[in-house]
Order: structure tokens, then sequence, then C-alpha cells
């Protein structure tokens, strides 16, 4: 028997380090990495809390956070590839304009 | 007892995969710490008990999200990431603040007294109960999302092609200069 609150501790400190590398990270494929951790920090919490309330919607909305996530992961990278086709850089610092 | 020391151990490495991927500066070394912190998390579903969330886990997150992401880094041959003006900002401002966050985070948690304790495999239900949920109750955010599907990965195809190369497959090397100029400049589609 561990408290709920174990593992919603471990999901804050997933999501607090990918709000650190989306902070700090100046790659912009690590930088969506990031997102990606903070999605599954949230993800840890949904079925920490489905366990708790003994509710199986909980692992619905997980299986929904995860075709989202596979939706934005197709789509962002495709705009990672085209960003880097017209400015051949993937610095964030250096992607400062919306058109050419 | 038992479960403590497996959740103890999966959280390490959940966390330690978590801050390797910060500490890295390659990207390919990032992500490779990522596909360690979503093993780790699916095993942490299976103390919980949500056996099929385990395995799409590690089916759709570890499997095809970090294969794509493993794809477009030596796609485009990303190299070592340089520390920047900004990124130094970033650093002095974001690592302090984000660090009093979670410890706040942290600490309320903690001592909340009224939180339960969960045994291991909590959850009851297998995946034909979430299969009976998601297509009665669910069924149309469920339908919503395959035509989010859709569109995403019409989406991608036209962001990531190049009209160029369509234009070429089109009318070959003898197509007319302006026309290659018309596709390229986006205007056929």
């Amino acid at each position: 028997m561990i408290p709920v609150s174990c593992y919603l501790v471990l999901s804050g400190i997933l999501f607090v380090c990918g709000l650190l590398g989306f902070l700090i990270k100046r790659n912009i494929i690590t930088i969506f990495m990031s997102i990606e951790l903070m999605l599954n920090g949230v993800n840890l919490s949904f079925v920490a809390f489905a366990a708790q309330w003994h509710a199986l919607s909980g692992q619905v909305f997980v299986f929904f956070v995860m075709v989202v996530a596979a939706a934005e992961a197709a789509v962002g990278l495709a705009i990672i590839i085209a960003v880097y086709r017209t400015r051949e850089t993937l610095n964030v610092d250096q992607v400062n304009l919306l058109k050419l | 007892m038992f479960h403590l020391i497996l959740f103890l151990f999966f959280g390490a490495i959940c966390v330690g995969g978590a801050v390797n991927l910060l500490a890295q500066s390659h990207p390919i070394n990032s992500a490779l710490s990522l596909i360690v912190v979503m093993g780790s998390l699916a095993a942490e579903y299976l103390l919980l008990g949500a056996e099929f969330l385990a395995a799409i886990q590690v089916i759709v997150y570890a499997g095809a999200i970090m294969v794509l992401f493993l794809i477009t880094i030596m796609l485009l041959n990303a190299g070592k990431e340089e520390r920047t003006k900004g990124s130094r900002v970033a650093i002095l401002i974001g690592v302090p603040g984000v660090l009093i966050g979670g410890v706040l985070v942290t600490w309320t948690l903690l001592h909340r007294s009224d939180m339960p304790s969960v045994p291991i495999g909590a959850l009851k239900g297998d995946p034909s109960d979430i299969a009976r949920l998601l297509f009665h109750q669910f069924l149309l955010p469920f339908e919503v999302t395959s035509v989010l599907i859709l569109i995403a990965i019409m989406g991608a195809v036209v962001l990531a092609s190049r009209p160029e190369a369509i234009a070429r497959r089109h009318y070959g090397d003898e197509a007319p200069e302006e026309t290659r100029e018309l596709v390229a400049s986006g205007k056929d589609h």
C-alpha cells in the first residue's frame, strides 16, 4: 500500500522536468520532447486519480491524451522539418520571423 | 513493502531519465532518455493495475512517437545545441522559479493526510471494460479523434512535402518554367 500522493509527486516531478526543459533548451526538437514529458506526467496523475476513485474514465482520458499527443507529434515534426528547410537551423533563437 | 520498492525503483529510473533529458546537449541522447522515462512509466501503470495503458504506452509512445522523433533527428542531422544569451537568461530565471514551484507542489501533496493508499494493481478493469466505456459513453469523442488523426496525417504530408518534388512528379523534368514557379509558390494547392 502506498499513498496516491506518491504517484502525484512523481507526476509533478516529471511535469517540472518537462517545464524546465521547455524553458532552458534551445533545440526545437528537444523542446518538443519536453512537451511530451509534461504530457506523460499529466497522464500518470490521471491514472493515479483513477486508481483512487476506482473510475475507469481516467484511463479513457489517458487514451485520448495519447491520441492527441500522437497527432501533435506528427504535425509538429512536419512543421520542424519545414522550418529547417527554410532556415537551415534548429535553434529557436534564430527562428524569430514568421515569414522569410 | 515489495510494492514500495518497485515504485521507488521505477520512479528513480523515471526521474533519472527526465533529468538526463535536460542534462544532455545532443538531441539523440535526449530522445533515448525520454524512451527510458516512458518505459518506466509503463511499469508504474502496471503497478497501478492499468495493463491496457501500460501496453499502449509502450506501443504508441515509446514505439511510434519516439521513432518519429528519432527519424526526424537523424533526417535533419541535428547536432549539439549551442548556448545563446537567451538560454542563459532562461536558465537564470527559469531554474529557480520552476524548482520552487516543484518543491511547493511536492510539499503540499506530501502533507495532505487525507490521501488514501492504493494496493498493488488497485485499478479494476481489463481492456474489455475500457472498450465498453469507450464505445458507449465516449463514442462521440472516439469518432472525433479519428477525424483529428486524419487531419493530422494530411497536415503532416502537406507541411513536410516539397512543392518542387511534386511538380517534378506531375510534369516531369520538362515542365515549363512558369508551371514550376507556380507550384513552388504554393498556389497550386
